[in-house]
């Protein structure tokens, strides 16, 4: 045998294995798809207006708030809609004061439209409202994320979705109860405020040392999430009070912002009633510890350094960790309400089916198409048939490499996959028997035979990957699956109906001086 | 064995009643289309609900459908297998609102039949798209389809001919005409699936026109002398048993999953299997002839423009008329 032969086979030998290895066990190693799994399918959009909605209508009360300050007491502001402020009753005498005023507290968000008889209309700045929605949806993809989290299902997606920036893409693998998990989704999260009796400890035995080991009645044991709390991995024990003080419900908004040290900080806001609750309990608790606990986890314990009312601020934080922190605290109130567009459930036992279906049908396709090779090319159809399957074990193995999931349309590509590898070896396999004819050597005709056809081959491959990538490009859920499979599938066909084939006739050319080819 | 030694049958010959069968199809198609008002699209486009129940004992379609007689527009369906009891229910768009009154209407239904006597049931699947999301998929199917179309067009265009090019692009929607044609005749609707199966149909198409268009492009060379018709005919003849025996094959894989891929798959398989045949066909007798029809009129072209050039006395227009007319009618 030749040496160049030897490197041939040696290395088809070599990606085999490579590839049977890496698709073994397929139960572990090929990814389903929720329609063959099972699970729930949603897409959401975030109702962006509100979180504009919020912004309009708190700064027309702090600029009411600050207008009566300064006695100028005639103004009515209305929040028309949600980037939109009315201002009525303007006074000709008030007229410059309630512009020095408006303009320091909107100038910066709103456009003022000059107004006749006393009526003003500020309007929010273009860039502002959609760097405000982008903000919200980014918000409620990271609360959703975390509530998904929370229930508990393998491998959930968590996405933006589609065109216009404001949907979101939620996959729950395995989830049958829809109603529960769009519940959790939808409704807000709890935030709380609690005073730090004790801790941080690395123990909760530590913790409780000097009271027993008996935790006090009104109090509660808490775990900080140690990503939370600067670094270490391991979990952090504190002793709290019971009851809230404060909870997510007072929380109005929450943003990164500077302390006057120019340190990282985050700013945030409550409403009255929280403003009010905050205020009692920060004004006789300075120096003390407060605990920040999102979902039973304390995310962070900053010492109380002033008496804080309807706005404070966090102090000592990373640049890192006020972002995440204001993430976290406004993840107790959804930045703008939910609303879905599309659910699709598929129960197990329609999934289970579907697998079925798909592998019986592949089987039985595999079958007639070996057994109808055989039949007409006798035995370099079993070169056919080795490339074909190993075409399709290659693009299993493709998949699970990439972490590809495999749809029901998939299968079908898996199909469409074994006609295409068909159609490579007929083609070659007719060019050689037209070699044939004109009464050159075998080995001369098999050669020339790939070589002509060779170009096709890459012809028609290219015309379909143009294909196929526009596929996955435009193509949502089921259909990018059967663009993923098509894709792979012709990339190794080009691998193995060329290369192996040609390889596989070699060896038998090799061999011994072969008077007629069986084909 | 070979199906066929050296067959010469004559393609071009036959493209007139060829073309009148595909006009035939397609215009049935277009007329139920017009008829309908409009293309048979499933929910994934149009949007609305569709809830499929597996009951614990045997039930009718007529049950169902009684048990839910208070709600309007509703289609319901035996699923699957008989032996399955599974019932499929689908409703249209509830309305023009959005979001919570998404899951309205399966609501509704799995009210009413609870409410009723059929017995136990459980929801095995359910979609509900809403319009905005149905809207979205048609605009990216459509998308799909174009941009892959373009892209293809380019490819041949510059590995190939333009003529050739056209002939291929032409072909395909030939395809998906008739495929359509067929999924209305057959009242299948059009699903994501579905859509996905034309698209795998449109790079078969291609694909196969590519394969006699190589073949052309390598007599080209060695055949300059023939008539380009004659040419492509022998092209086509000489592919033949290579197209027999692929559309064969890749049928009877197809054939495979329409018949167990079970009821979820069955519009994808069909469509596939309409697909082959119809983008075998179209090879031969649309994408080969289109080629054929721009490339001689281009000759006819540049015979024109050519001769004045030729001849020694100068022509004068009424001449150059004539010419062109007789050249026309020859």
């Amino acid at each position: 045998m030749q040496k160049n032969l030897q490197w041939k086979l040696l290395s088809i030998v070599a990606i085999t294995a490579i590839a049977a290895w890496a698709v073994y066990p397929p139960e572990d190693r090929i990814r389903l798809g929720l329609d063959l799994e099972g699970g729930v399918h949603m897409v959401l959009r975030v109702q962006t207006d509100d979180a504009l909605q919020v912004e309009t209508e708190m700064a027309a009360e702090q600029l009411s708030e600050q207008l009566s300050l300064q006695g100028v007491t005639t103004v009515t502001l209305i929040p028309v809609d949600a980037t939109t402020i009315r201002a009525e009753g303007v006074g000709t005498d008030q007229d410059a004061e309630f512009r020095r005023l408006a303009d320091e507290r909107l100038a910066a968000t709103y456009d003022r439209e000059p107004g006749a008889g006393g009526v003003y209309t500020f309007r929010m700045r273009g860039p502002i409202a959609a760097s405000l929605r982008e903000e919200a949806v980014r918000q409620a993809l990271e609360t959703i994320e975390r509530r998904v989290n929370e229930l508990g299902v393998s491998e959930p997606i968590v996405a933006p979705h589609g065109i216009g920036g404001s949907q979101i893409l939620v996959q729950l693998p395995g989830v049958t109860d829809v109603a529960r998990a769009k519940e959790l989704i939808r409704s807000t999260s709890l935030l709380e405020f609690k005073l730090v009796e004790d801790g941080p400890s690395p123990s909760r035995e530590l913790l409780l040392q000097a009271r027993n080991g008996v935790v006090p009645p009104d109090m509660e044991v808490v775990t900080g999430s140690p990503n939370a709390l600067g670094g270490s991995t391991e979990p952090l024990y504190y002793l709290v009070r019971r009851v809230a003080a404060v909870s997510g419900r007072d929380l109005r908004n929450a943003r990164p912002s500077l302390d006057e040290f120019n340190q990282p900080a985050v700013s945030f806001t409550l409403n009255r009633e929280g403003a009010r609750k905050m205020g009692d309990l920060t004004g006789q608790n300075l120096g003390r510890p407060l605990a920040i606990v999102l979902d039973e986890q304390i995310r962070s314990a900053p010492t109380i350094q002033g008496r804080i009312s309807d706005s404070g601020q966090i102090t000592g934080v990373s640049q890192q960790e006020a972002e995440d922190l204001q993430i976290t605290l406004r993840s107790g109130a959804l930045p703008a309400s939910l609303t879905y567009l599309e659910e699709r459930t598929v129960g197990p036992t329609l999934g289970a089916d579907s697998i079925r279906a798909g592998v019986t049908a592949s089987i039985a396709g595999l079958i007639t198409v070996a057994f109808f090779m055989l039949a007409y090319y006798k035995l370099a159809g079993i070169n056919a048939v080795v490339a074909v399957v190993l075409n399709l074990l290659i693009l299993m193995a493709c998949m699970s490499y990439v972490d590809a999931v495999l749809t029901l349309p998939g299968i079908a590509g898996l199909i469409l996959t074994i006609g295409i590898g068909v159609d490579s070896n007929v083609l070659i396999f007719e060019r050689i028997k037209e070699e044939l004819r004109s009464a050159r050597s075998i080995k001369t005709a098999v050669g020339a035979g790939f070589d002509r056809v060779l170009l096709t081959i890459i012809d028609t491959h290219v015309a379909s990957l143009i294909a196929a990538a526009f596929l996955f490009q435009f193509g949502s859920g089921p259909i990018k699956g059967f663009a993923t499979t098509l894709f792979f599938g012709l990339v190794a066909n080009v691998f193995t109906a060329v290369f192996v084939s040609r390889s596989l006739f070699e060896m038998i050319l090799s061999r011994r001086r072969v008077a007629t080819l069986s084909i | 064995m070979a199906l066929f030694k050296t067959p010469n049958i004559d393609f071009i010959g036959l493209r007139w009643p060829a073309l009148a069968l595909s006009v035939l199809v397609i215009a049935v198609g277009l007329a139920m289309t017009v008829v309908r008002g409009t293309l048979p699209l499933g929910i994934d486009f149009s949007g609305g609900s569709l809830i499929i129940l597996k009951f614990e004992q045997s039930v009718g379609e007529g049950a169902v459908r009684d048990a839910l007689s208070n709600i309007p527009e509703k289609v319901v369906q035996q699923y699957g297998d008989i032996a399955d009891n599974e019932v499929l229910v689908r409703l249209p768009i509830s309305g023009p609102e959005e979001g919570l009154s998404l899951e309205a209407g399966a609501n509704e239904v799995i009210l009413a039949l609870e409410g009723g006597s059929l017995g136990d049931f459980e929801v095995v699947g359910q979609e509900l798209v809403g319009p905005v999301i149905g809207q979205e998929l048609q605009q990216r199917g459509i998308n799909a389809f174009v941009f892959a179309m373009a892209g293809i067009l380019v490819y041949i265009g510059l590995r190939f001919r333009f003529s050739f090019a056209v002939g291929a692009v032409v072909a395909v929607a030939h395809d998906i005409a008739i495929t359509l044609s067929l999924l209305t005749f057959m009242g299948y609707e059009l699903s994501l699936n579905v859509v996905a199966a034309m698209l795998t149909i449109t790079g078969y198409s291609v694909n196969d026109s590519i394969v006699v268009f190589d073949r052309v492009r390598e007599n080209l060379r060695v055949m300059r002398r023939d008539a380009f018709a004659d040419l492509v005919n022998v092209s086509v003849n000489q592919t033949l048993a290579r197209t027999i025996i692929t559309s064969g094959t890749t049928g009877v894989a197809v054939l495979a999953l329409f018949i167990f891929g079970g009821e979820v798959l069955e519009g994808f398989a069909f469509t596939m299997l309409v697909g082959v045949l119809s983008g075998t066909y179209s090879t031969i007798f649309i994408a080969a002839m289109i080629a054929i029809l721009i490339t001689e009129r281009k000759a006819e072209r540049v015979r024109q423009a050519n001769v004045p050039l030729a001849s020694k006395n100068e022509p004068t227009p009424q001449r150059l008329k004539r010419r062109s007319r007789k050249a026309r009618a020859s």
